[in-house]
């Protein structure tokens, strides 16, 4: 098991390598850089400003030599400048290089960079919003998976009744409504001052100090209510398909009961394909996760993520990008690992 | 002038289909409950060989909610119907319903054919035996008609960037004025789904919404497949390395959130450095491959038919490819500009491919999925015992007979990609920002939301209709496919 | 006999299938008691009703199914009054289930120990420790080994034969009255399976249980059964003891069945089998009157179809009874109607010779995650042997002992690791099919098993053999293509039409024709045939074996014929080769094969091969445990784990050293690998004999 682990970290390493190294290029191109520099300095430089600007910050080089610098596996730029100060990757202007300044300063440092959006430490920002998602995050995972799992089970234990069809359409329904249309309807019924019941509020910034069922429900139901068609409507599938299985025949025909073969015999095998899929939906969720904090207003990391992108915030863009990649990297390592322990037909070797 | 009603004329009908509604949801409850405690009535064998059951509370139960549903069914038949005679007459339900008239006719028509000839089309014909596959195929052929008729101008009421001063978030059924100067003579006299934050009827902008989806959303899904498939079958017929670094790289991709990649690659600098030009000229390579190597492992042993069947082909898809990825003004210029036979807009183009590049990866792992389990069946055997090559196992062995899962999965996919479309617009990615498709438009009145919701209510509720139709259709397909 | 009620009394059962079209009834009118301590045997071809019947009496129809008519009566209960609860008791306490699949009937995700324990918790309420202590003991019954570990194992780590061993067990936790056998053995290898109805039949009358034994296999059913009930669309047409039925039937389809399945005595030349003519008829498509009248015989125009028939009781005979209205009338001894003897093909020179051919794989340890150790699967080891045209080579052996990937080298499907395949002087062992021009290929081609698997699903019949006609450079243009495709047809005993039609519309022996079809499209001379009938019913079966046997005979073809089937090898093959773990252990002709000197393995097969004949006698040797796996082969002998004769041979050479060939008879052409001696093969005994007429 241990090396399996092992094997699949290293899987996990080189994706997340691959892809932190995607999104240096993507957001080092030189229009990005130039955008940046007009952004940062002075709107009406010229082409020369530009290129001093940013060869001063050390943007003029080698691709993978900034990655390296990133990373923390090349020793951060010094270069001199015009007025005789230095500047470093590592300590910033200064008349020449402070004593005892790491030469080596990125990732793998701790040092995420700093934001130019949020004037702050990227690591803190991270930090911080992402507590404020996994807040949300957690709810979700409580409501959703839970809903979705009661539907599937009930809908698939016994195919083409009448409890079928009805949670079946419902789920059919919640996956063809994204984030977007059921916030907007959700909000138009429940948060409305026109039309609507005014039962919640329409925005959860509160909800970021003090969340309260108020504030917080309207939210966490419409990432939960998308991601729930998807998982049911896979449970179903599987359980459906377990109820077919010739054991599933001979435990009925030895007289266990229809309650006994669906709770100790089809349920654990039924599970083992949604439990995959669960762990498989964190990419997808992080979708909703943006278009709801957008939607809502709350200030958690998807929030942070589009500030952060519209803006042309590399540093914090590159933080959030990794971030991003390792929750679904290691959504997908547990899954791994809990398909093997559900699944005892599987043996690692 | 008064504003219009929602039902006009028809107004006395509302009660009825409140009642029945309210009914509805009563008795279906009350089955739903009921059905855990009473049993339900016998079986009986009819002398003719078909079943009846006796009736029980439970059948009774039943036997009302069909008829509340029928109640429902019947009162918004007679709006639509109603309407579409009446006109405004019959209120904003029924000026739409007039409006919609082409769109009707053409339903009727696919239907009605459809059913005549269901026992001769197949898998199609078989769509219309299951409630909801037909249902499903009806809003997305609704759709479909709407976008087409809309883009010949039939349905729109007015200019769907046209703004007025005067209808600035003005509810529905709002009669139609100009702050400054007169309205045009013969314009549509009311904004029927009322006005946007910047005064454009959302009627107008929601039918004109509907081509941007249905126009790009199948395209870009059926390219999805052509990449999917082309690399999904060599990974699952030749296996070993081939395979291992191919689905690394789909997981690559798979393990990239969505949304980051399309922040990153959907804005107007990587436009410019012409990056997703250069990814479209890849991968709108992939449907001349699939079609040279489809024909030329069929044909080759008939060289005197292949010769000009591909002659054609490439051909033509070559033609088509280079006008696509040559640009008259921009990074790639292949073709001169006489032969150039059309450009697509870099934001559109960035979009396309985007969706293309997200999507391919999930169509890769099905059809390695669906290789894996079909390579080991007999026939193939049969054909590699009689010197076979491997393209013409995969594409005329193998593919056809995933045909049916991959059938369902592309409704869903499309469905899929209309989310993925809407969510490009909702974070006005790609799209122009006059642009009327519906992600664009929630996010425009998603910020008046609370006061004003109608302008951002009605391209949802458009989305949700036709992804739903989408989702049901594939659930028929499914189901039918399974029959047999 | 008796006078206590019947255990299982069946009266004029009928059960439909409801689709949204129609009405598809599966059993009509059948009717049959097993009494106490009994085995009845239930036999038909697939499609007729059988294991419906079965659970009909379970009352598990699933939705769709329902019984429309008639009764089941358990102990003199009818089942129908019962309800849920009551049904439940029963199921499992008094009637339990063995099905075809043992790993399909165990769940996948719950160890054994639990899923043997569960009957008695469920139904006696005893105490956990206790249950324990019966599924032991039961464990022991069924002699499986180690029954405490067993326990803790989940069913994917047993073997096939283990895995059917722990259904019978669960079977037997609550001592229950009735045992129902669906197939139970039909997805066993043939020794395993010759195990396990041995035990099956010792533990019924141990716990003194009645038996319902479902099979298709007459033989298995002579083995197992006191009485015996053959169906035929969803009818039962005969009833009676084993040996009324077996010699003395009075009903047309019985007769026709054994006529068509090879017995020892039959002979492809001079007493072919006689096939029965026609299809089976679909549900919904039964003819009027006698279900079996158009395929018939004995069939009457205006009696047969006017009416539907009752069972008649056989005059002279005790409970033996059978559904045709002139079973007096048809004089029963007469011998076959429609035999006609051929004439002996004549045996041509060698065209295909195999030198040492020695197949090994590397394979993962674990395939499901990559890496760890390699380990090498010696698939095949040092086969040598010569096929001659015009002749029938029969490969026999089980699961795993590499007859298919000595198919798939011939074919240039794998290249050998070593050793020489000489086709016409023309070395092709290391030739993959890619490298091998046109002519070699279309000569050696194959028939595949599995009919259903066999044919492309989205191409029209004569469209895939048209393929065929255009790789293999037939036929200059379409039209003449088709032509020659028509004629494949006509060769094959199909009608024109069936060009057209895509193969979803043909029976499973109508696939199997247009294989052959197919495979014969290019002229082939060699055609490995890898299990050919074994997946088709038993009356179509003779039918696909003689077209064979004729197109071999026009075409001087060479067949290398590959079953498990020692029946049909013995009936249509010229030679015999006996396989076993990649090994040839015994080869000659056919009758040298069958008779002493044996080698240990195929005198093992021999015995557990079930034969339909009454007259037959049959030594009676069970193997031990199942087939060694060829990832993991024994030292020196490949048989010596499961070898009787053993301890015959001093020492421990059998596990030291692979046996070398003994020839015998006059040019050295019975071969067998074994340590025995000469004297000691020579001198056993033969395994079938028939009992004097």
């Amino acid at each position: 098991m241990a090396a399996f682990i092992l094997r699949r970290l290293g899987v996990m390493i080189a994706t997340a390598l691959c892809l932190t190294f995607v999104v240096f290029y993507l957001t080092n191109l030189d229009p990005n850089l130039e955008k940046l520099a007009k952004t940062q300095g002075n709107v009406r430089m010229t082409d020369e400003q530009v290129d001093s600007w940013l060869a001063a910050r050390g943007y003029d080089r080698n691709l993978f030599v900034k990655y390296g610098e990133w990373l923390g596996v090349v020793p951060g730029y010094v270069t001199q400048l015009d007025d005789g100060g230095v500047r470093g990757r590592c300590f910033g202007n200064a008349d020449e290089v402070p004593p005892g300044a790491p030469s080596f300063c990125g990732v793998l440092q701790g040092d995420w960079g700093y934001s130019t959006v949020f004037r702050d430490e990227v690591g803190s920002i991270v930090a911080t919003r992402l507590g404020l998602t996994g807040k949300l995050m957690g709810f979700v995972m409580l409501l959703m998976v839970p809903m979705a799992l009661l539907i599937g089970v009930l809908a698939g234990m016994r195919e083409g009744t009448r409890m079928d069809r009805s949670l079946s359409s419902f789920s059919i329904l919640s996956t063809a409504t994204p984030e977007y249309v059921s916030g907007v309807i959700l909000i138009t019924v429940f948060a409305s001052s026109a039309v609507g019941l005014r039962w919640f509020k329409g925005t959860a910034t509160s909800a970021m100090e003090n969340a309260t069922f108020e504030n917080f429900f309207l939210p966490v139901l419409t990432i939960a209510l998308f991601g729930m068609g998807y998982i049911a409507r896979m449970t179903r599938a599987s359980m459906a398909e377990v109820m077919q299985q010739q054991y599933i025949r001979t435990a009925r025909l030895k007289g266990v009961s229809f309650r006994n073969v669906v709770l100790k015999h089809a349920l654990r095998n039924a599970l083992i394909a949604p439990f995959t899929v669960i762990m498989l939906q964190f990419p997808w969720l992080l979708n909703g996760v943006v278009i709801v904090e957008t939607l809502f207003n709350y200030k958690g990391f998807g929030w942070t993520l589009v500030q952060a992108a519209s803006n042309n915030d590399i540093e914090l863009l590159l933080g959030v990008s990794v971030v991003s990649v390792f929750v679904v990297l290691i959504t997908q390592l547990i899954s791994d690992v809990g398909y093997v322990y559900l699944n005892p037909r599987i043996k690692v070797a | 002038m008064e504003p219009l009603t929602w039902t006009g004329s028809l107004a006395v009908l509302t009660p009825i289909l409140w009642t029945a509604a309210a009914a509805f949801v009563l008795l279906a409850a009350i089955r739903l409950i009921a059905g855990l405690f009473l049993a339900s009535g016998d079986t009986v064998t009819q002398p003719d060989g078909t079943l009846s059951m006796t009736r029980g509370p439970l059948e009774t139960l039943d036997l009302a909610t069909r008829w509340a549903f029928y109640v429902i069914l019947g009162v918004l038949a007679a709006f639509l119907v109603g309407g579409a005679v009446l006109g405004l007459g019959a209120g904003i339900i029924g000026g739409m319903a007039q409006r919609l008239i082409p769109v009707w006719i053409a339903l009727a028509l696919v239907i009605g054919v459809s059913l005549t000839f269901r026992r001769r089309l197949g898998l199609y014909g078989k769509l219309f035996g299951s409630t909801i596959g037909s249902v499903g195929f009806a809003l997305v052929m609704f759709w479909v008609f709407a976008a087409f008729f809309g883009a010949l101008d039939m349905i729109v009421t007015h200019d769907p960037l046209a703004q007025s001063g005067a209808m600035k978030n003005e509810v529905p059924g709002t009669f139609y004025t100009k702050m400054i100067g007169d309205i045009d003579e013969g314009a549509y006299p009311y904004y029927l789904l009322g006005g946007d934050n910047l005064g454009r009827d959302v009627f107008s902008r929601m039918i004109a919404g509907a081509l941007v989806v249905v126009q790009i959303a199948p395209m870009a899904t059926a390219f999805a497949f052509m990449v999917g498939i082309t690399l999904g079958l060599p990974a699952a017929y030749y296996g070993g390395r081939l395979d291992t670094t191919l689905t690394f790289l789909a997981n690559l991709i798979l393990a990239f959130p969505v949304i980051l990649l399309f922040y990153l690659l959907v804005t107007p600098e990587i436009v410019a450095t012409g990056i997703p030009t250069y990814m479209a000229a890849v991968m709108f390579v992939f449907p001349i491959v699939f079609f040279t190597i489809l024909l030329n492992s069929r044909y080759h042993t008939r060289p005197k038919l292949r010769l000009p069947l591909l002659i054609i082909v490439i051909g033509v898809l070559g033609w088509l490819y280079l006008s696509l990825i040559s640009k008259r003004f921009g990074v790639l210029e292949v073709l001169p500009r006489w032969l150039d036979l059309f450009d697509i807009p870099g934001g559109i183009l960035v979009v396309f491919v985007s969706v293309v590049f997200v999507n391919s990866p999930t169509v890769f792992r099905i059809v390695r999925g669906l290789g894996l389990d079909i390579k080991t069946r007999d026939y193939v055997a049969a054909a590699q015992t009689r010197g076979e090559g491997p393209w013409y196992i995969m594409l005329w062995e193998l593919l056809p007979n995933a045909r049916g899962p991959l059938i369902v999965d592309f409704c869903l996919r499309v469905g899929y990609t209309t989310i993925l479309l809407g969510t490009l617009g909702f974070f006005g990615l790609g799209l122009p920002p006059e642009s009327p498709d519906w992600g664009s438009t929630i996010n425009d009145g998603r910020k008046l939301l609370a006061i004003y919701p109608h302008p951002a209510l009605a391209p949802a509720l458009a989305l949700l209709s036709l992804v739903l139709g989408l989702n049901l259709l594939a659930d028929g397909l499914r189901e039918e496919s399974l029959r047999d | 006999m008796s006078t206590e009620p019947p255990i299982l009394e069946i009266e004029n059962l009928s059960i439909s299938f409801f689709t949204r079209l129609r009405e598809i009834p599966a059993v009509m009118d059948f009717s049959c008691a097993v009494r106490a301590g009994e085995a009845m045997g239930l036999v038909g071809e697939s499609g007729c009703g059988k294991s419906t019947v079965a659970l009909g009496v379970m009352r598990d129809l699933g939705v769709n199914g329902r019984i429309t008519s008639g009764s089941v009566k358990f102990k003199g209960r009818d089942m129908a009054s019962m309800s849920d609860a009551e049904l439940r008791a029963i199921r499992g306490r008094e009637i339990a289930m063995i099905y075809q699949e043992p790993m399909a009937s165990l769940n996948p995700a719950m160890k054994v120990g639990r899923q043997l324990m569960e009957v008695p918790l469920i139904h006696e309420n005893i105490a956990k420790k206790e249950a324990r202590a019966r599924a032991l003991e039961v464990l022991t019954d069924v002699k499986l080994p180690d029954p405490e570990r067993i326990m803790d194992a989940y069913p994917h780590q047993l073997s096939g034969g283990q895995q059917q061993r722990i259904v019978i067990a669960m079977a037997l936790m609550s001592k229950p009255s009735l045992l129902i056998l669906d197939e139970p053995t039909t997805a066993l290898d043939v020794t395993v399976e010759a195990a396990v109805v041995e035990l099956v039949k010792d533990l019924g009358r141990k716990y003194g249980t009645s038996m319902l034994f479902i099979s298709h296999n007459l033989g298995l059913v002579l083995e197992t059964c006191d009485r015996l009930c053959v169906m035929y669309s969803g009818e039962a047409v005969e009833t009676g003891n084993i040996a009324d039925v077996f010699d003395k039937m009075r009903n047309p389809y019985t007769q026709a069945l054994f006529r068509s399945i090879p017995l020892p005595g039959a002979d492809k030349n001079l007493k072919p089998l006689v096939a029965i003519p026609g299809n089976f008829p679909l549900p919904h498509e039964r003819p009027p009157g006698c279900n079996f009248g158009p395929r018939c015989d004995y069939f009457q125009d205006g009696l047969c179809d006017a009416q539907s028939i009752p069972m008649f009781d056989v005059e002279g005979q005790s409970r033996h009874e059978t559904r045709c209205l002139r079973h007096d009338e048809i004089d029963w001894s007469r011998q076959e109607i429609r035999a006609i003897e051929t004439e002996k093909t004549e045996i041509g020179d060698p065209i295909l010779r195999m030198e040492d051919l020695k197949k090994y794989y590397e394979v993962n340890a674990s395939s499901l995650f990559k890496g760890g150790d390699k380990r090498v699967v010696k698939a095949n080891e040092s086969l040598s042997f010569e096929a001659r045209e015009s002749e029938t080579l029969a490969i026999v052996g089980e699961s795993g002992c590499g007859k298919s990937t000595f198919a798939k080298v011939l074919m240039g499907l794998e290249t050998a690791t070593d050793g020489t395949i000489t086709l016409d002087n023309q070395s092709i062992g290391d030739t993959p099919i890619q490298d091998r021009d046109t002519d070699t290929v279309a000569d050696v081609q194959m028939v595949f098993q599995n009919p259903f698997d066999t044919l492309n699903p989205s191409m029209t019949v004569g469209r895939q053999i048209m393929r065929a006609l255009e790789i293999f450079k037939i036929g200059g243009t379409e039209a003449a293509r088709r032509e020659k495709m028509l004629d494949l047809l006509d060769l094959v005993k199909l009608p024109r039409e069936f060009a057209d039609r895509m193969p979803r519309q043909l029976s499973g022996g109508q696939k199997q024709r247009v294989g052959i079809a197919r495979a014969f499209a290019g002229g082939a001379r060699i055609v490995v045939a890898d299990e050919p009938v074994s997946a088709l019913d038993v009356s179509v079966q003779a039918a696909v074996a003689d077209l064979l046997m004729e197109i071999q005979r026009t075409q001087k073809t060479t067949l290398l014929f590959i079953s498990h089937d020692l029946s049909i090898v013995r009936y249509l093959s010229d030679r015999v080769m006996v396989m076993y773990l990649g090994h040839v252990v015994e080869i000659g002709d056919t009758n040298d094969v069958f008779a002493p000197p044996y080698h240990p393995y195929t005198e093992a097969l021999l015995s557990a091969v079930p034969i339909a004949d009454t007259r037959v006698e049959k030594k009676h040797i069970v193997l031990e445990g199942d087939v060694p796996s060829a990832m993991n082969p024994p030292s020196g002998c490949p048989f010596q784990t499961r070898c009787r004769w053993k301890s015959e041979v001093p020492g421990d050479l059998c596990e030291r050293e692979v046996p070398p060939m003994v020839r015998f008879g006059a040019e050295g052409q019975h071969q067998i690998k074994c340590h025995l001696t000469r004297e000691k093969l020579e001198g056993m005994e033969p395994v079938i004999t028939m009992a004097a007429e």
